[in-house]
Order: C-alpha cells, then structure tokens, then sequence
C-alpha cells in the first residue's frame, strides 16, 4: 500500500514537472539544436551556412513585410504558437559522424531541443538521424545530399534538399539535350570524394548513366584530404572521358582544377557537384583556369526587388559575400521547419512531426528553385529540383533549363585558354 | 610518359616533404624532443605568405623570406617561454604541452583568419615547364628544387660548420657543451628558431601551388613524423630521403591503385620497414 501510494506521488510529480513542457506557454521560445562542421575541413560551409540561418533567424523572429510570400517573414515569431520565437543551438561536429551522434544525444537529452538541423556530410546528418528517431525528435536534414539517410522507414527524418538521385537524374537530362545539339558526350569519368556524400551521389550517377547508355570510362574515388592529386589527374587524362564530373569538397576541388592547369588536361567539360564548387573560396581560387566550370545550383540570386535578391542583400550585409547554393538549400530547409513549427503551434514532438508531415508550400513561397517543398513518406521533399550553372569570368550564371536561363551554355569550356 | 610524369610529380611533392620534416628532425636529434606542433608551423608559414602577399605585395622570394623570419622568431620564442620550461618536467608532460601547442596555433588561426579555404593569388610563379613533354608546373618546380637546396643547406650547417658543432655539443652532452663555454639554451633555441623557420618556408613554399585553412597542419604534422621516422630520428638526410621515398610511393600508388589506397600503401611499408630496420634508414642502432 504504502509503495503505491510512492508511485502515486512520483507519478504525480512527473506530471507536474512534465505539464508545462507539452502545454507549452504562449512565449516560450522553440528550440532548434543545430549540427554542423563549424570547424575542421569543412568548417567553411559550415561558417557560411551559419551566417544563413541567422539570417534566416532574423526574417522568422522579427516583422519582414518586404519579403513577399516567404513564410513568417510579415510577422514577428510564430504566430501560431503565441508569437513564440526560435531560438537555435549551433554545435560543431568537424566533420566526424560519431561526434555527429554524440551531439545530438547531447542537443536532445540536456539541451531539450524540440527539433534538430543538420549536418551537411551526409555521413554526419546518416548518424545523427539515427538518434532522433530513437528519442522521437524531428531532424530536418538541411542540404546531405546522400540517398540513405531517408528510406530507412524513419519516422522523424525529413529532408527539404534535393537528392543523389535527383540530381544525377537532372545531369543526364542535361546530356541528352547537348547530344540534341550535337554535342558528343558518350564517356563520362566520375571524380568523387569517398565518404557518403561523394560516394552515394557518384554510384547514383553512374546507376543513371547505364539507363540513358553513358558509359563510365573511370571513377576516381579519393579523400578529400589529398594534399596531391597529379596521380589522378594523369589518370583522367589516360582515359579521355567527354565529361568529367565532380563531387568534391572545398580544398580538393580546387587542388584539382589548379592541377589540371599544371597538367595540361582539359576535357571537353568539367561538371561540379555543387559542395566545394559552391564554396565561396573556389571563385577566387581558380577562376583564371576554370572558365566554364558547369555547377549546379537551386539558388539564383535574381533581379533586383525580388525577394531572393532581397535576401542575399541581407546575407551579404552579415557576410561580405553573397549566398552560396549550399548555405541558401539550407536556409531554405531551415524556412521549411520553421513553417512546421509554426503550423505545430506547440512544441510537442508528435505535433511537430503531424505538421511536417502536412507541410505544402509552393513555389512563391520558397525562395529556392524547387517546384515545392511536400514530404513522401520517407520523409524526403518530392518536389526539390534544381539548375544548372556555368561560370563565366568571376560569376557563375544560370544556363539550364532553358526556360530560366540567363545565358548559353558554353561547350567545350575554356578552362585557361 | 605518363608515368614518368607521375613521379616528377611525386618527387617535386616528396622534396617539400622532406623540408618540414627536415625541422623535425633537428628538434628530436638536439634535444630528443618530439614536437606535436611542427605540422601547424608549416600552416603559419601558410598564413604568413598570405599575409605578405595580401599586405607588402612582391614575389615568392618576398614572402618565403617573411614566412622563414617569422616562423625563425615564433620557434625562438616558443622555446623561450614554453619548451625550456617543460623540459624540466617529465616526458608526458613535454609530448602534450607540444600537443597542447598545436591545438592553441590551429584554432589561434580559426580565431584570426576564419576556417575559410584560400589560396595565394592566382599569378603567383605561375607558368609551366615542358621538359620533354613532362610538365612541370614552375611553383612545384622552384619549391622542389628550394627545398632539397635548404634541406641540404641544414645538413651543411650541423656537420661542417662551427654552430652546427655547439648545436651537436650540446645535443650531444649538455653538461660537457657547457663547461666548453657553450651555452645550451641559446643553442637550443637557435635549433628551435631553424626548425620553424624551415617548416615555415616549405609552408610558403606550398601555399603557391596548394589550397590551405587553418587545420592544414594536422595532415602535413602526420606526413612529417612518418618522414622523421622512416628516416631515422635525428637525421636530416634520412628526412630528405624518405620525404622523396614517400612523395614518390604516394604519386606511384595513387596512379597505379588509386587515391584511396595510396596511404594504405605508404603506411604499411612504413611499417614493415620499421619491423625489418626500426632505427630507420639512416639512424644509428641504439
């Protein structure tokens, strides 16, 4: 009787503790603990992605009425949850997928994040899902692009980006209408980082080049820590491919280029997989020898007065530069949760989750090129697409699709000459 | 040809190895010390290249020399106000004050100069040298060929001149050099100033041709202790040689076998041949 009695209390005293925390007081802010490489060799786009979010921040928390459709930007919080405001916790993985796991135990057990963001490698956002989904907690997946991290029946992963799939689906799109102009594109060479990110987006591109009759004259997987990669360089230029296509990160994409140059080897086209080609040090680095780079990109800055350019004003007054594909599908992702959390009204997981599930925004309401942002049941966004870009002299401009181009494409690219 | 060109290529890559490494090994031999922040030497030597570029302008010549000064007075004060002291102290507290070291230079760097990738401007020593259908790029040539020159320079100055003798004295008896009128401390911090002045030039040396950030150290730091080692501790040729031997069977493997194997190959026959001859190539048996 008395042990009953114990429970009892405890019991109680669980409920009371707990009360507050599910019926959420009007103002309490939503926490968000967010994953990233803030240091370590990617700390770069880490840096920058930050810089988004705050950004992102600011258009959430603070009246916005400039910004057009983009969702929470007219009004000061969420609205719907009492005009609370999002607060983030930003933790630093460096690039390491345990530490990834680690962080989001951390963010979830002493933090109380009501949901995560993350965690830009693949192989991070691959074990840091993981977690979520153990204690319940949505994770927004911002921009990994490796197919694996949905479609492992998760319930609470999502993912507003892109994927592998999409994009090597976007690439032989690409191929069949220069082959419609003439241009001879029937090797390619697949030059990929090797953890998940460039080793899933590579085996989706050469599963989608065998369906449209491509034939992958070499792949070249290496780690991205290469301080030397002449070696594979001679190996590309042995093998002559029509294309080469990248999936770099930052350092290593443009070691390659400048040894390309040092090399003399230039195929007819050289296609980045966004990531290190979008970095913001690439430009600087190598555009004396890399004109003509094709990258992609869902991300296009736009005519003065559009809400996009409006936003990357406000990136560039933070950062000095303007906003990168990688930093944007993040903000973009980040836009997307915060809609969720504002439809949830609540910081109850389960509610959080019901409204991520029924989120449908459109295209006015996205400052991305996507059609929309609506979640299958994996969780991933079937309605994530994206351009294809080209750099001409310190800028890249949009070439593909043609019916939002803003320039040609340029086949074969210049490189240095 | 294309083969012939993978280990140009190697060999070029393999002489700036054996310049950082070449610092290295002047600390262990003088003072039987193994210093866990050489590798962020080498990324200052970076920044300071960068630095003069961005600030003063001039060529390689300018900023290798700044690089080299610098980094000389970095490695003169750090053995003033942190190694001589912790040399007293025991043997783990002098591997991880050095480690220590390494952490505070790389995220010192974060702090300054923002995890950012950069690189030097794109026309520094720019241009390509064809020597028979071999290219060799101008930056890697001229570091290359700089850095078996210093290497060799080093090994000069410790075996055939008069510092180099009072450097050996006292690594070789404190006690003795001292009552010859030697005085350890400032020949220690002379070894101390050439070992950082040395990675600091290769650093400079590297930054024309290779994209760098602050946490560059933690790779070129590894390549080095695998050089000292395979070399034989202490030995400034034996740093020269298995820098070329490394740079060469890195280029080799990653053409033959690719990228990803070329560290598989290059550790495990650093480890065989740690097993068949642990001194090293040019160590002397203890």
């Amino acid at each position: 009787m008395k042990k009953t009695s114990h429970l009892m209390a405890a019991l109680l005293a669980a409920v009371a503790i707990s009360a507050p925390a599910t019926l959420a007081r009007a103002a309490d802010p939503i926490k968000v603990g967010i994953i990233w490489p803030l240091t370590g060799n990617a700390a770069a786009a880490g840096q920058a992605s930050k810089a988004a979010i705050e950004v992102a921040l600011d258009i959430i928390n603070n009246k916005h009425p400039e910004l057009g459709d983009l969702p929470l930007a007219a009004t000061e919080g969420l609205p719907n949850a009492g005009g609370a405001k999002i607060v983030v916790e930003f933790t630093d993985h460096q690039g390491n997928p345990s530490t990834a796991q680690q962080l989001a135990v951390r963010l979830i057990t002493q933090d109380k994040v009501h949901a995560l963001f993350g965690a830009y490698h693949s192989s991070c956002s691959f074990t840091a899902t993981a977690v979520s989904e153990r204690y319940g907690i949505p994770f927004m997946v911002g921009e990994s692009a490796a197919g694996n991290i949905t479609g492992r029946g998760f319930k609470w992963t999502f993912r507003g980006t892109p994927i592998a799939s999409d994009y090597a689906a976007t690439y032989m799109r690409f191929f069949a209408d220069m082959k419609k102009q003439g241009r001879k594109i029937e090797t390619i060479a697949i030059v990929n980082e090797n953890t998940d990110y460039g080793t899933s987006v590579a085996a989706a591109i050469e599963e989608e080049a065998k369906k449209n009759g491509i034939s992958v004259a070499i792949k070249v997987p290496y780690s991205a820590n290469s301080t030397d990669v002449a070696p594979q360089v001679l190996q590309l230029k042995e093998k002559n491919p029509d294309v080469a296509i990248f999936i770099s990160y930052t350092a290593d994409a443009i070691l390659f280029m400048k040894t390309m140059r040092n090399l003399n080897y230039l195929p007819p086209m050289v296609i980045g997989d966004d990531t290190g080609f979008s970095d913001p040090s690439f430009i600087p680095g190598v555009s004396a020898v890399a004109q003509g780079v094709m990258n992609r990109s869902a991300w296009d800055i736009g005519k003065p007065g559009t809400t996009t350019y409006k936003i990357n004003e406000m990136y560039k007054a933070k950062t000095g530069r303007d906003l990168d594909d990688t930093s944007a599908r993040n903000m973009q992702s980040f836009f997307a949760l915060a809609d969720a959390l504002n439809r949830a009204g609540s910081n109850d997981p389960e509610k959080i989750r019901a409204a991520l599930v029924a989120t449908d925004l459109k295209p006015n309401q996205l400052m991305m090129g996507y059609e929309g942002v609506k979640f299958d049941q994996t969780g991933q966004n079937v309605l994530a697409a994206t351009y294809l870009i080209q750099l001409k002299g310190d800028a890249y401009q949009l070439v593909w699709p043609d019916r939002a181009a803003a320039a040609k494409v340029e086949w074969p690219m210049k490189g240095w000459k | 040809m294309l083969l012939l060109q993978v280990i140009v290529g190697g060999l070029l890559l393999g002489a700036i190895y054996a310049l950082f490494s070449s610092g290295l090994t002047l600390i262990w031999g003088m003072m039987n010390f193994i210093n866990f922040a050489h590798g962020e030497f080498v990324m200052l030597g970076m920044y300071v290249a960068l630095l003069t570029v961005t600030y003063l302008g001039g060529g390689p010549v300018l900023f290798s020399l700044s690089a080299a000064v610098t980094l000389y007075g970095i490695g003169i004060i750090i053995y003033l106000t942190l190694i001589r002291h912790v040399m007293k102290g025991p043997m783990l507290a002098q591997i991880l004050s050095t480690f220590g070291l390494a952490l505070l230079l790389r995220y010192a760097a974060f702090w300054i100069f923002s995890a950012n990738v950069v690189s030097l401007p794109q026309t520094t020593l720019s241009g390509i040298v064809d020597v028979g259908g071999i290219l060799m790029p101008m930056s890697q040539l001229v570091a290359g060929v700089v850095a078996i020159v210093l290497t060799v320079g080093l090994h000069l100055l410790l075996t055939r001149t008069n510092i180099g003798s009072r450097l050996l004295a006292v690594a070789e008896d404190r006690n003795a050099a001292m009552l010859m009128g030697i005085r350890p401390d400032r020949m220690q911090a002379l070894a101390w100033g050439l070992a950082a002045g040395s990675a600091g030039i290769a650093g400079a040396l590297m930054a024309i041709s290779y994209p760098f950030s602050p946490s560059v150290g933690e790779t070129f730091g590894l390549t080095a202790f695998v050089a000292v080692t395979l070399g034989g501790f202490g030995s400034v040729p034996g740093a020269l040689y298995a820098g070329l031997i490394i740079g060469l069977i890195q280029a080799l493997s990653a053409y033959w076998l690719g990228a990803i194997y070329k560290d598989i190959v290059v550790y495990a026959m650093f480890a065989a041949l740690l097993w068949l001859r642990p001194q090293g190539l040019m160590g002397k048996a203890s």
